[in-house]
């Protein structure tokens, strides 16, 4: 049976790892690599890597990392953050990314979506969205959850799928960084809508609302950041208590 | 050990020679036939669409060597799948390597199949030490329904054929340099084949 994921989201800059993390027996917190390393040891099915520095650097220290992480990792993981080209993409994957993860480029140029997918495959670009719930309407931001578009969730979501994305990482704004949940009802009108599996990111707090997503969001992974850093939970824990609810889980 | 990996410019290949690195061996990537025939183990990728990478075969004349292949060859993914006769995707003629046509997944379940999924029913030393049930990970959109050359199945809406073999061809749908523990067993059991057993 395909089991759901666990996927943790390491934030990058220049390079190196930035939130902080505590992961005992790490030489260095913040080398990537290790902290991959670690994450798949521990059990995660995947892992993100997200690029937020801003430098001009940017394009070949995340090339390099990559051709790091690829060359020490054995599970699948996924870089975002800034890519805007199929050049980006193109050098990425070659270096051994699985999937790319593209959100304001793709609002900004949808046709970027359609490029990828007939270039390297949907199974490849993931489209990350953020929303926000402006007066009962989830209405997409950019930069971030800065930025607000005019786009609705829902409309944007099958857009995306039929321009050849492969999965969509849905991040509720309002949920993020609040430990009180995901966005459930959002992710189960996603999953019910769309035929591509869907990801939920944004308010993991507890394992309960790894539950809760899967069982009522119905999403197909869960992506979380500071839990896992933090070893508020554990990813082995997290999983031997979410099979024994029943979720399909490789453990 | 000569491990020679097909680089015909179809998808990412560096992870492969990168899971071969990890188990102590090196990997030569390469397109030339006499290379590729003088290799001892030969891995042949692919991730992308048939059609294309099929064409790309054809331009480099790999169509026609890759089947008169004498040593062990490991196909995996879209390269397990244009081992078979024929794919939906593209209505693409295959290499003929396994009696097996490639069908679409059936839109009751989320297309592509993203993730961990178990095998079961293992044959051959490929599977050696992998317990029945274990997880691989997979990508894909199009899958070899239940056939001979079978060695391995998986559950997703239907039942369907997640390895195959036939002489000394293998493939895998799976991506075994992504598959944590198991993917890198059964690599280490493809390098380790030894055609008379």
């Amino acid at each position: 049976m395909l089991t759901k994921r666990i996927i943790p989201c390491l934030d990058i800059k220049n390079g190196r790892t930035v939130k902080g993390v505590n992961f005992v027996d790490l030489r260095d917190a913040g080398d990537p690599v290790e902290l991959a390393a670690a994450y798949a040891e521990e059990g995660a099915d995947e892992l993100v890597f997200l690029d937020i520095s801003a430098t001009e650097e940017k394009r070949k220290t995340l090339a390099k990392l990559v051709l790091d992480v690829a060359e020490q990792l054995n599970i699948p993981f996924t870089v975002g953050g800034g890519i805007s080209s199929v050049e980006d993409v193109d050098i990425l994957l070659k270096n051994g990314a699985d999937k790319v993860s593209i959100n304001s480029s793709a609002v900004k140029r949808p046709d970027l979506i359609n490029k990828l997918s007939e270039k390297f495959g949907s199974q490849c670009v993931v489209v990350a969205i953020d929303a926000k719930n402006i007066d009962g309407k989830w209405k997409v931001h950019l930069v971030g959850g800065k930025v607000p578009t005019d786009l609705d969730l829902f409309e944007w979501a099958k857009e995306v799928e039929q321009r050849g994305a492969g999965e969509i990482l849905f991040t509720s704004m309002d949920h993020d960084g609040t430990k009180n949940g995901f966005a459930n009802e959002a992710l189960a009108r996603l999953s019910d809508e769309l035929n591509i599996p869907i990801i939920a990111s944004g308010g993991a707090g507890n394992i309960q609302h790894f539950q809760d997503t899967f069982q009522k969001g119905k999403a197909d992974a869960a992506l979380a950041a500071s839990v896992f850093h933090f070893k508020e939970i554990e990813i082995w824990e997290l999983k031997r208590k979410l099979r024994s609810a029943g979720i399909p889980m490789r453990i | 050990m000569k491990i020679v990996i097909i680089d015909y410019g179809a998808g990412n290949i560096q992870s492969i020679k990168f899971a071969i690195q990890r188990l102590g061996f090196e990997a030569v990537l390469s397109n030339n036939g006499e290379e590729i025939k003088s290799a001892d183990k030969v891995i042949f990728p692919g991730v992308g669409e048939a059609g294309s990478a099929m064409r790309m075969l054809k331009s480099t004349g790999l169509d026609s060597l890759i089947p008169e292949l004498k040593q062990p060859v490991l196909g995996i993914c879209l390269g397990m799948q244009l081992m078979c006769n024929h794919s939906e995707e593209g209505d693409t003629q295959g290499l003929g390597i396994f009696d097996a046509e490639v069908k679409r997944f059936d839109s009751k379940v989320k297309v592509p199949q993203i993730g961990w999924n178990q095998i079961t029913n293992l044959e051959t030393h490929l599977f050696d030490k992998v317990e029945d049930g274990e997880y691989v990970y997979l990508v894909h959109s199009y899958y070899v329904p239940e056939c001979e050359d079978e060695i391995a199945r998986t559950e997703y809406g239907v039942n369907y054929s997640t390895a195959l073999h036939r002489n000394n061809f293998y493939g895998v749908q799976f991506h075994p340099e992504k598959s944590s523990k198991t993917g890198e067993q059964i690599l280490k059991n493809f390098l380790k084949l030894d055609l008379r057993s």
